[in-house]
C-alpha cells in the first residue's frame, strides 16, 4: 500500500504551457489533465479505452488519456481541446463542427475534435468513407455521426481554402 | 386560439446554428464532473456482487482506518435517514382495477440485495483513488438466494420473491379495452397469433451520472450539481427529504452529456446519499459514476414478452387486436406504469382499430431497475403491430405497403379518440396528422416502386440479397403537467430567459432562443437561455417524453408574447405613436415610415425600470413576463421510415444502402436540430435492432458490462439518413409543435426485421424478437429451415 503514496516528479507541456507536478505514479493522464491542472475539456466516458471521449494529442498523435498514466507523458507535448481554439477564435475544425451541427450534448466532442484535427493533417482531403473510418474509434450517442462526418468534410474544405 | 401565422415566421423554422456550440467546442462548458470546490471529498460506492442475497455480516472497520478516508457509512449508520425514495407516478384513483405494488430503492441496502450493483456502503475520502482502495477493504458475507432472472418465470407460482412482503412478483397489472374484441374476432376471416420477445438494453449516454453537493452550514443552504433531467423535482424532493426549505436548496443541472431517459430516475441511491453526506460531513462531496457502475446501477429498459392476436378481414382490414404482455421492471418500480402504458398506447400504431384489449403485468426481477429510456415502451408497441402487419400481409397475399394504407387513420378522422389512457393517465387522443402523405413521401424518396420492380429482381438475379422495408409509426409526445419560462429584456438589450427543464444536448439554447427572438425582435444570439437551475427558475417537471419543444417551448412563446406586448405599450408612450404603427426588429422599436422615431430595447428596458419617478399603478416594472403551459393531453407525432439493406447470408453482416425518414412533428423550430435528433434516434434504434442486448445469465449477472462487449453503433455502420419533413401543426398549442426527441428510435427494430425478411426472401423464417445480431439471425434462419 505504501508504494501508492510515493510521488514522482512530472514535467509536461500542455497546450504550450509547461507544468511541473509531483504525482502518484498511478494517476491516469485523464485525471491529471482534468483534476490536477483543471483542463476539464477532456472528458471521460468509459475509462477503458473504447469511447474515445478522452482522446488528446501527444506530440500531435491522438492517444487515449484514460489508458495512459500521466507519468508516461514526461517531456512530451500534449494538446487538449482547450488548445485547439477559443470561443472567439474557433479552429477550422471547431468552426466546421459548429456550422454542420456536429455535436449535440458535446460530451464526445473534445475527443472527436482532437482526433479529427490530427487526421486532417495526414489526410487533408478525405472521402466520406475515410472520414467515417477516422472517427470510428469515437463513440457518439447523440448524433448518429452524420453531422460529424459532414463537419469533418467541411473542416477539410475550410483548411484547404485557408491554405 | 391565436396561432402564430405559419407563413410569416422570421426565426422559427430556420436552420440556425447553435448558441451553445462555442462553449462546448472549446472545453468551456461545465459538466458535473468539472465542478471543483475547495475541500471537496470524493465518494465511492460499495455495491452488491450478487443479484439476490441476504447480507449476513458487513465489516467496514478496515476501510474506515485506511489513511485518507473521512468516513464510511452503512444503512445502520444512516439510521432513520435511510428510507426509500418517493413513488413518482402512481396511478390516480380514476384508473380502475389497477394493481400497483410500489416498491422503491433505498440509499443503502440493509438486509437483502435485490440486484447486482445495489449500494451497500459508501466510502468518502480525500481522493477518489483512496475511496476506491478503501472500498476494497470492506468485508461482507452474503447468503446467496435463488434468483429471479426471467420475466415469465418471475410470475410463476413457485418463483422466488424479490420482495418478501408481497405474495408474488407482480408489481402492477392493468387491462385496457376499446370496442369489443371478442365480437371482432368472431367475425374475422383470419386470426393471427404470435409471441414477441424484446430484450433489455441500456441508454449508454456518453457521460455517466454524477453528483456534487455543497453544504453551507452558516446559511443552512445546500447546492447540488446533478446529471439529472429533472432538476426542479430533485430540488423539491431533496428539500423534503432533508427537512430543508425549498428556497434553501439549489439544484443545478449544468451541461449534461446525454440523458435519454435514465437520468430522470428519482431518486437514485447516490442522489439521496451524496447531499446527505455533504451535510453530515460538512464538506463538499463529489461522486462520479464509472462506466461499469453505469451498466449495473443506471436504469435500463426494453424487456417485454408479448402474446398477440389480431383479427383481419380477407382484404386486410384490421378488425381488432388483443395484446397481453409482461413488462420487466427490475428490482423496484419507482416509475410505476409509465413504460407499459406507453406500450399500450402504441400497440395500435397509426391505424384505425375499433376493437382492442390489452392486459399488462409488470414483474419484479433481480435486475437493474427499469425506467423509461428514449422510446420508452413505444418501440415495443410499434414492433408488435408492425410485425403483425407484415405477417398478415404475407398470409393474406397483400402488398405490405398496401395493407398499411388500407388501415391508416384518415386525415379527416382527427382528433382520433382511442378511449384508453396514455402514460400520463390522460386520454389517448391523436390530435392531428396526415399519415398517408408521410407514407407517400417516403415511398417516393426511397424509390419503392422502382426498387421492387426493377432493382430488386436484378439483385436477386445476381444472387445478392437486398431487401427493402417501409413502415409507419406514431409517437405520443409533449405530455403535461406543465412547464414555465420567464423572459426578461435586460438593460444591456439582451434577452434573458429561464426555464426549469434541463438540457442534455437537444439544442434548447437555440431552439428556445428562436421562439423568443421571433416575438421580441432580436437576433437569436442575443437571447440567453438558462435551463435547469432552480435558482433561476424553480417551477417545472423535467425533460422527458419528447416534451421540451412542446411544453417548455409553448411556455416560452407565451412569456415572449407578453413581453412583446409590454414593449409595444411602453414604446407607444415613449414614441408618442399608436401601437399599431410600431415595428419591432433588430432590437429596435420604430414608428413605421418614420425611421428617425425609434427606441432601442436597451433604452426601453432602462425606462421600464426607472430609478426615479413612479411606476404607474396597475403596471409592473421591467420588460419581463413569466408564463406557463400545461396541455390537457399531448400531441402525437407521426412518421415513416424506410430502408434498403443488403445482407450476406454467410456471415449475416448487413450493409444499409439507403435510409429515409419522413418526420411530421408539427411546426419545426429548427430543421438542423430536428435532423440531428432524428439521426441520433435512428442510431439508437439500429443499436436496439441489431447490436444492443444486455446479456444476463441465470443468476442475473450481467455478462457484457463494458463497451468492449456491449456494442454501440459506430460511424462506419451508420448509413446516411435522408430526412424529409412534413408539418401537420398541432391544434393543441399556439406554436403547433409536437415532440420529436424519441421518434428516430421507435420504428427501427420493426423496420429492420421487415427488411431482413425481405432480403433473405428465399429462406423461410420469421423474426419475432429484438435485438438480433449476426449470430442470432443465423440461428433463426437455420432453426426455421430445419423445422
Ligand atoms: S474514456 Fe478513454 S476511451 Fe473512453
Ligand atoms: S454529442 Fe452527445 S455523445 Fe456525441
Amino acid at each position: 500500500m505504501e508504494a501508492t503514496n510515493q510521488k514522482i516528479e512530472l514535467t509536461v507541456t500542455v497546450n504550450g504551457t509547461r507544468y511541473e507536478r509531483e504525482i502518484e505514479p498511478r494517476m491516469l493522464l485523464s485525471d491529471f489533465l482534468r483534476h490536477e491542472i483543471g483542463l476539464t475539456g477532456t472528458h471521460v466516458g468509459c475509462e477503458h479505452g473504447v469511447c474515445g471521449a478522452c482522446s488528446v494529442l501527444m506530440d500531435d498523435q491522438p492517444v487515449r488519456s484514460c489508458l495512459m498514466f500521466a507519468v508516461q507523458t514526461q517531456g512530451h507535448e500534449i494538446t487538449t481541446v482547450e488548445g485547439l481554439g477559443t470561443m472567439d477564435a474557433l479552429s477550422p475544425v471547431q468552426q466546421a463542427f459548429h456550422e454542420a451541427h456536429g455535436l449535440q450534448c458535446g460530451f464526445c466532442t473534445p475527443g472527436i475534435l482532437t482526433t479529427v484535427t490530427a487526421f486532417l493533417e495526414t489526410n487533408p482531403d478525405p472521402s466520406e468513407e475515410e472520414a467515417r473510418e477516422a472517427i470510428s474509434g469515437n463513440l457518439c450517442r447523440c448524433t448518429g455521426y452524420q453531422h460529424i462526418v459532414d463537419a469533418v468534410l467541411l473542416a477539410a474544405k475550410k483548411k484547404q481554402a485557408a491554405g | 386560439m391565436a396561432t402564430l401565422d405559419h407563413n410569416d415566421k422570421k426565426v422559427i423554422g430556420k436552420r440556425v446554428v447553435r448558441n451553445e456550440d462555442p462553449r462546448l467546442l472549446t472545453g468551456q462548458a461545465q459538466y458535473v464532473d468539472d465542478v471543483d470546490l475547495p475541500g471537496m471529498a470524493h465518494a465511492a460506492m460499495f455495491r452488491s456482487e450478487y443479484a439476490h442475497a441476504r447480507i449476513l455480516s458487513l465489516d467496514v472497520s478496515k476501510a474506515r482506518a485506511y489513511p485518507g478516508v473521512l468516513a464510511v457509512f452503512t444503512a445502520d449508520d444512516m439510521g432513520a435517514d435511510c428510507y426509500p425514495g418517493p413513488p413518482l407516478v402512481s396511478p390516480p384513483p380514476t384508473v380502475k382495477d389497477v394493481v400497483f405494488n410500489s416498491r422503491r430503492q433505498v440509499p443503502l441496502v440493509k438486509e437483502k440485495v435485490r440486484h447486482a450493483g445495489e449500494v451497500i456502503a459508501v466510502v468518502v475520502a480525500e481522493t477518489r483513488y483512496i475511496a476506491e482502495d478503501a472500498a476494497d477493504l470492506i468485508d461482507i458475507e452474503y447468503e446467496p438466494l435463488p434468483v429471479v432472472a426471467d420475466i415469465e418465470q418471475a410470475l410463476e407460482a413457485d418463483s422466488p420473491l424479490v420482495h418478501d412482503d408481497l405474495d408474488s412478483n407482480l408489481a402492477a397489472q392493468l387491462i385496457q379495452t376499446k370496442g369489443d374484441y371478442e365480437a371482432a374476432r368472431k367475425s374475422a376471416d383470419v386470426l393471427i397469433r404470435r409471441r414477441f420477445t424484446i430484450e433489455r438494453g441500456t441508454a449508454a449516454a456518453m457521460e455517466n451520472r454524477g453528483i456534487v453537493a455543497q453544504w453551507d452550514a452558516k446559511s443552512e443552504s445546500l447546492t447540488v450539481w446533478d446529471t439529472t433531467q429533472a432538476p426542479i423535482p430533485i430540488r423539491n424532493g431533496l428539500a423534503a427529504r432533508l427537512g430543508l426549505s425549498e428556497s434553501k436548496v439549489r439544484v443545478i443541472a449544468p451541461f449534461i452529456g446525454g440523458g435519454f431517459g435514465p437520468k430522470i430516475m428519482m431518486f437514485y441511491s447516490e442522489e439521496m446519499l451524496v447531499p446527505w453526506l455533504a451535510i453530515k460531513l460538512n464538506r463538499p462531496v463529489k461522486w462520479i459514476e464509472d462506466r461499469r457502475e453505469n451498466f449495473y446501477a443506471t436504469t435500463q429498459e426494453r424487456g417485454q414478452v408479448h402474446d398477440v392476436e389480431m383479427a383481419f378481414t380477407r382484404d386486410g382490414k384490421i378488425l381488432g387486436i388483443k395484446d397481453d404482455f409482461i413488462h420487466d421492471t427490475g428490482a423496484y418500480d419507482p416509475y410505476g406504469l409509465t413504460t407499459p402504458l406507453n406500450t399500450q398506447s402504441h400497440v395500435m400504431g397509426g391505424y384505425d382499430i375499433k376493437n382492442f384489449t390489452s392486459e399488462f403485468k409488470v414483474a419484479f426481477t433481480n435486475k437493474t431497475i427499469v425506467t423509461p429510456m428514449r422510446g420508452a415502451g413505444r418501440p415495443h408497441g410499434v414492433y408488435v403491430i408492425e410485425r403483425m402487419m407484415d405477417i398478415a400481409a404475407k398470409e393474406l397475399g397483400i402488398d405490405r405497403v398496401e395493407i398499411r394504407r388500407r388501415n391508416l387513420i384518415q386525415p379527416d378522422a382527427f382528433p382520433y379518440e382511442h378511449g384508453i389512457i396514455d402514460q400520463a393517465f390522460a386520454p389517448l387522443i391523436f390530435d392531428s396528422g396526415n399519415y398517408q402523405a408521410a407514407l407517400d413521401e417516403t415511398l417516393k424518396a426511397i424509390g419503392y416502386e422502382k426498387f421492387v420492380k426493377e432493382e430488386q429482381p436484378r439483385y436477386r438475379a445476381e444472387g445478392r440479397r437486398v431487401g427493402i422495408g417501409v413502415l409507419p409509426f406514431i409517437e405520443t409526445t409533449g405530455v403535461g403537467p406543465y412547464e414555465g419560462a420567464r423572459v426578461t429584456v435586460e438593460a444591456n438589450g439582451k434577452i434573458a430567459v429561464a426555464t426549469g427543464v434541463g438540457t442534455q444536448g437537444q439544442g434548447h439554447f437555440t431552439s428556445f432562443a428562436q421562439i423568443v427572438a421571433e416575438q421580441v425582435g432580436v437576433d437569436v444570439t442575443d437571447v440567453r437561455i438558462t435551463t435547469g437551475d432552480s435558482a433561476h427558475f424553480n417551477w417545472g417537471t423535467g425533460t422527458f417524453a419528447s416534451r421540451g419543444a412542446v411544453v417548455a417551448g409553448n411556455a416560452m412563446h407565451a412569456a415572449a408574447v407578453m413581453v412583446r406586448k409590454k414593449i409595444f405599450k411602453l414604446a407607444s408612450k415613449v414614441l408618442n405613436a399608436p401601437e399599431e404603427e410600431l415595428e419591432l426588429e433588430n432590437g429596435v422599436v420604430r414608428v413605421a415610415d418614420i425611421p428617425q422615431s425609434s427606441i432601442s430595447l436597451k433604452d426601453l428596458a432602462v425606462l421600464a425600470n426607472p430609478l426615479r419617478g413612479a411606476v404607474e399603478p396597475g403596471t409592473e416594472p421591467g420588460l419581463e413576463a413569466t408564463a406557463y403551459y400545461g396541455p390537457q393531453y399531448g400531441p402525437t407525432a407521426f412518421g415513416v421510415h424506410a430502408m434498403i439493406a443488403e445482407i450476406d447470408p454467410e456471415t449475416m453482416m448487413i450493409k444499409i444502402l439507403r435510409y429515409v425518414v419522413t418526420e411530421d412533428c408539427g411546426t419545426i423550430l429548427n430543421p438542423l436540430i430536428l435532423e440531428g435528433q432524428v439521426h441520433g434516434g435512428v442510431a439508437l434504434g439500429l443499436g436496439n435492432a441489431y447490436y444492443e442486448k444486455l446479456h444476463f445469465d441465470e443468476n442475473a449477472q450481467l455478462l457484457n458490462a463494458s463497451f468492449m462487449d456491449y456494442l454501440l453503433v459506430g460511424s462506419t455502420e451508420m448509413p446516411r439518413i435522408d430526412v424529409r419533413h412534413l408539418e401537420t401543426r398541432s391544434p393543441l398549442n399556439e406554436l403547433g409543435t409536437k415532440g420529436a426527441g424519441e421518434a428516430g428510435a421507435i420504428p427501427v427494430p420493426a423496420l429492420f426485421a421487415q427488411t431482413m425478411e425481405d432480403a433473405l426472401y428465399d429462406y423461410n423464417f420469421e423474426i419475432r424478437e429484438t435485438p438480433l445480431n449476426p449470430n442470432r439471425l443465423f440461428e433463426i434462419v437455420r432453426e426455421e429451415k430445419t423445422t
